[in-house]
């Protein structure tokens, strides 16, 4: 399996450790790695954006042409996880961008962009998952919210309480949280089996 | 649903560090007002420094830098979306709780800024906002991170555009932990020791006054409460973890006279996280231009090609200062 994260800004080398510690414990074969340049999309498995700010990483994708191609591959079919600012830049809606800002649009839900406020209001919490018993630790900083889903084909996977706070629409998962910043794979693991 | 139940941590070791993790590969600017904020953000800046002026104007104004007007902070938290930190002087406890009232990001405690306190730097563990403090080697690096500080950055020289002593702050940092690598635990200790010994300066300065011995009692706390002691285990603690990593255990930016694309790309090379640039923007004939070319060259640090194609045409960076001809050192401030 090759599972690529998009390095072009934030904390990409996290989430490589988390997906390879994922795939060890699937016992799955395969690579992680860092991905900058369109031609590395050939042949992948799978496709993690991390969380960075959400406007530097919209700005590089478009300029090295990584944008498009993961739209058209996740529109595709590829699995595509997206943490934080990696949920924006999955998202149809966003509330509170920038003028300039791109989004893939391959989650059908609104986003309210930095929604939890400054980082002076970023928390821990115990997250409910739709898959397992035990609950979480969601790790929210500066996070955006899901505000709506737009389509029946948005299924909550994470929940703060009653709030949704994790996704996913088929191939694709969108988290408000930061999982890679736990040593809890459970959500890297149920990604990568939708590349299995 | 008892497990469920929220119970929201605030502050925590991980969401301060978590913080300055998603700043990494990004370029962090200095900017004076909501203008030069917005062209940062558009350029794809992952944060802003809010300043009244940046380095090489201290430099010039001389005087007492202070804390920044909260006024014109708030201006430029309200003009942009991307974080927004702000700068307090070394050891200024009440400038550091305006500004984490104030709702700013992220504080630099910063030798840019006139020091406060001769002898400390803030306890950063009490506060819920994550700090960043600058370092010229490994001793101030672990001093800081000892105290809390959730990201490091080279102190370099500010206000120079001369890349300099970013660069010996780097090699510095990076050669210590090397030689550590290669130590036994029992000789690391050692330089906990001798890195814990910035501590003690004032409790031997109050003896020295009182015709005293310059012994401290090894019961006597040195720094907010905590003895000698416990401050070289905690050093060790962190010394181990570096040994380990091979690397800081926070994130580490460069910062101090970072002025051009190479000089971004010449940081990354050298393992650095991310770069602050303070002057070399808005002292440039063409900033937005600078700017955006920066953030692409610590994006592509790596691939020389584009590093030449996005150094084209910049117009005329920051002029620049040989270190030698310095009045002021700001990277003496604050051990």
């Amino acid at each position: 399996m090759r599972v690529g994260v998009i390095g072009v800004q934030g904390a990409v080398s996290e989430h490589i450790e988390a997906a390879r510690k994922a795939m060890e414990k699937l016992g799955v074969n395969g690579e992680v790695f860092w991905l900058k340049k369109r031609e590395q999309l050939k042949g992948i498995d799978a496709v993690i954006i991390p969380g960075g700010e959400s406007t530097t990483i919209s700005r590089l994708m478009a300029k090295n042409g990584l944008f498009d191609k993961v739209r058209e591959l996740g529109e595709g079919g590829l699995p595509v996880m997206g943490t934080c600012a990696g949920l924006i830049m999955l998202s149809k809606e966003v509330i509170g961008a920038t003028p300039e800002q791109r989004f893939l649009g391959l989650l059908d839900v609104r986003i309210n962009r930095n929604a939890y406020g400054r980082q002076v209001d970023s928390f821990e919490a115990p997250l409910r998952l739709s898959f397992d018993d035990e609950p979480f630790q969601g790790v929210f900083i500066r996070a955006p919210r899901i505000v709506e889903l737009l389509s029946r084909k948005v299924k909550p996977i994470a929940w703060l309480g009653d709030r949704i706070v994790g996704v996913e629409q088929n191939n694709i998962i969108g988290l408000e949280f930061h999982p890679e910043l736990t040593d809890d794979t459970r959500l890297h693991e149920y990604f990568l089996m939708k590349a299995l | 649903m008892g497990r469920f139940e929220i119970i929201e941590m605030k502050g925590t070791e991980r969401l301060k560090r978590g913080f300055a993790k998603m700043v990494k590969g990004g370029v962090i600017m200095d900017v004076t007002n909501a203008e030069q904020a917005r062209i940062a953000e558009e350029a794809g800046a992952v944060a802003v420094m809010a300043l009244e002026r940046v380095p090489a104007d201290i430099r010039k104004a001389g005087g007492v830098a202070r804390m920044a007007d909260p006024e014109k902070i708030q201006e430029i938290m309200d003009a942009v979306t991307i974080p927004v930190m702000a700068k307090i002087r070394i050891g200024h406890h009440a400038e550091a709780l305006a500004l984490e009232a104030l709702g700013v990001d992220m504080i630099d405690e910063s030798e840019v800024l006139t020091p406060a306190d001769p002898y400390f730097h803030v306890d950063k563990r009490k506060f819920s906002v994550p700090f960043v403090c600058g370092a010229r080697n490994l001793g101030e690096a672990v001093r800081r991170i000892w105290e809390g500080a959730a990201m490091i950055r080279t102190k370099g020289e500010a206000g120079t555009g001369n890349i300099i002593e970013a660069v010996r702050h780097v090699r510095l940092v990076s050669e210590n932990i090397r030689l550590i690598q290669r130590m036994t635990d029992e000789q690391i200790y050692g330089i906990a020791e001798k890195f814990a010994e910035p501590y003690l300066r004032l409790a031997i300065e109050v003896r020295e006054i009182s015709g005293l011995p310059g012994q401290v009692l090894e019961n006597e706390p040195v720094y907010e409460g905590h003895t000698y002691r416990d401050i070289v285990e905690g050093i060790y603690k962190i010394l181990l973890e570096i040994k380990k990593l091979g690397r800081l255990p926070v994130v580490n930016f460069a910062a101090g006279g970072v002025a051009t694309p190479a000089d971004a790309a010449l940081m990354m090379q050298m393992g650095m996280d991310g770069v602050f640039v303070g002057s070399g923007i808005f002292k440039s004939s063409n900033p937005p231009k600078m700017a955006r070319a920066i953030v692409e060259a610590v994006n592509h640090w790596d691939e020389p090609e584009l590093i030449a194609e996005i150094s084209k045409n910049l117009g005329e960076a920051m002029r620049g200062k040989d270190i030698a001809e310095l009045e002021v050192r700001l990277e003496e401030r604050g051990v």
